[in-house]
């Protein structure tokens, strides 16, 4: 491996947390953003087979992520921890949100069909989602936006990744439902 | 879409234990059914709707309640009469729809999400990460005016502090004492122009009034009015004075 991703590799190892380009860019500053992309390539090919672990790009940085293959093992021997799951309630909180924002808890509410400020609460106490601006209109309502943790959790690179809503099977917003019969 | 019973465990708001919501149960009803979601059986939807709610405990009934009534008043709308060909008529059904159409796409990414979330959980990081401290709470965007008004709302609820303004009492009752002992051991008997000369102020007055009222009441000297509105007369009590 070259130099410049040994040093990758070290501080990916070091960190418990998935780093972004610009702060493992911030390693060795010299070294330009082609040079770096070239290293990560070069050291996730490093652990594509053969080990235990592998370089996970996720919630726009990098991570040394453990095989899912050996999820159980690790689990039952209760050597890490699992994340708390999400209730449906959250996770529909959070679907939401992740496609409409910056959203404002009233349409959150509406989509749901009910109240979801504490939902929103313990969202934002997690720091899945983060205020992102205020709304126009009356009071201008706080609105909401997902965070990186949001993707981390997930396990996604970025929004994008998240499933297009003209693959789904339901079409959104269609303009007159009743005439469009699925 | 059906939900199984999902114990909420993580602490999140409290929800009904099969359903997060009317449009999840009225979802639930119209699969459990087989109905097209599109033309959809308002009557027997609406009467299985207020059916299951019956059962239901009142922490989250109100969102179910205003869906009953939504419901009924759909039903109602589809009863009245309408012509053949109408093209003027709007479906009542078409915005419910609408919401549940939109609803069932949640409840898709739902899914989704849940089955990414659990793939995720399979992968381990590097060590043990502590879940993120409470975040601070949102930022409060405010103007200055509206801090000041907001100031002003609450000072204006401070009760005004209940005080009590001691006066000291510009009496001099001693003095007055002194003076009408200075007037008995010349006299036996005087006026009360004598006590309290010519010029004297409310407060001298008021002392010497009370000066003698005391040394009467001790038995010192005798407070006498020949008639009604005549001039006061003091008199030593000699007695007493001697005993």
């Amino acid at each position: 491996m070259s130099p410049l991703a040994k040093l990758l590799e070290a501080a990916l190892f070091a960190a418990s947390r998935p780093l972004t380009l610009e702060e493992l860019g911030s390693l060795e500053p010299e070294s330009g953003e082609a040079a770096l992309r070239a290293a990560l390539t070069e050291l996730r090919a490093a652990y594509a087979d053969d080990h235990g672990v592998e370089l996970a790009e996720i919630a726009e940085g990098w991570q040394f992520l453990t095989r899912r293959e050996y999820a159980e093992a690790i689990d039952r021997a209760q050597f890490a921890l699992r994340p708390r799951r999400l209730s449906p309630a959250a996770l529909e909180t959070l679907a939401i949100i992740a496609y409409r924002q910056p959203v404002g808890r009233v349409e959150v509410d509406e989509i749901r069909g009910v109240d979801s400020g504490a939902v929103i609460d313990k969202l934002l106490e997690r720091g899945l989602v983060e205020v992102v601006t205020r709304g126009e209109g009356l009071g201008r309502p706080l609105l909401y936006g997902t965070t990186p943790p949001f993707l981390e959790i997930l396990g996604l690179k970025d929004l994008e990744e998240l499933p297009r809503l003209e693959e789904l099977s339901v079409a959104l917003r269609p303009p007159t439902p009743a005439e469009e019969p699925e | 879409m059906s939900s199984p019973v999902v114990r909420d465990q993580s602490g999140f708001v409290i929800e009904l234990e099969q359903f997060s919501g009317p449009l999840d149960l009225l979802l639930h009803l119209i699969h459990e059914e087989e109905v097209d979601i599109t033309d959809l059986p308002i009557s027997k939807i609406a009467d299985q709707f207020l059916a299951v709610i019956g059962d239901l405990g009142l922490n989250q009934a109100a969102d179910y309640l205003e869906m009953a009534a939504r419901l009924l008043r759909i039903k109602a709308q589809m009863l009245l009469p309408r012509r053949l060909g109408d093209d003027e008529w709007e479906d009542p059904r078409a915005e419910l729809v609408r919401r549940l159409l939109e609803y069932q796409q949640i409840r898709e990414l739902v899914d989704w999400l849940a089955r990414a979330a659990a793939v995720r959980a399979e992968r381990f990081g590097r060590g043990y990460e502590a879940p993120p401290p409470d975040a601070p709470p949102a930022p409060l965007q405010i103007d200055l005016n509206d801090l000041l008004a907001a100031a002003e709302r609450v000072i204006a609820l401070i009760p005004e502090p209940m005080l009590h303004r001691v006066v000291p009492r510009p009496l001099d009752v001693e003095g007055a004492l002194l003076k009408i002992h200075a007037l008995l051991a010349e006299r036996d008997t005087f006026g009360w122009s004598d006590v309290v000369g010519p010029g004297a102020t409310i407060v001298d007055v008021l002392s010497a009034f009370i000066a003698l009222l005391e040394l009467a009441k001790r038995g010192t000297l005798t407070l006498a009015q020949p008639e009604p509105f005549a001039p006061m007369v003091i008199r030593r009590e000699s007695p007493r004075e001697a005993a």
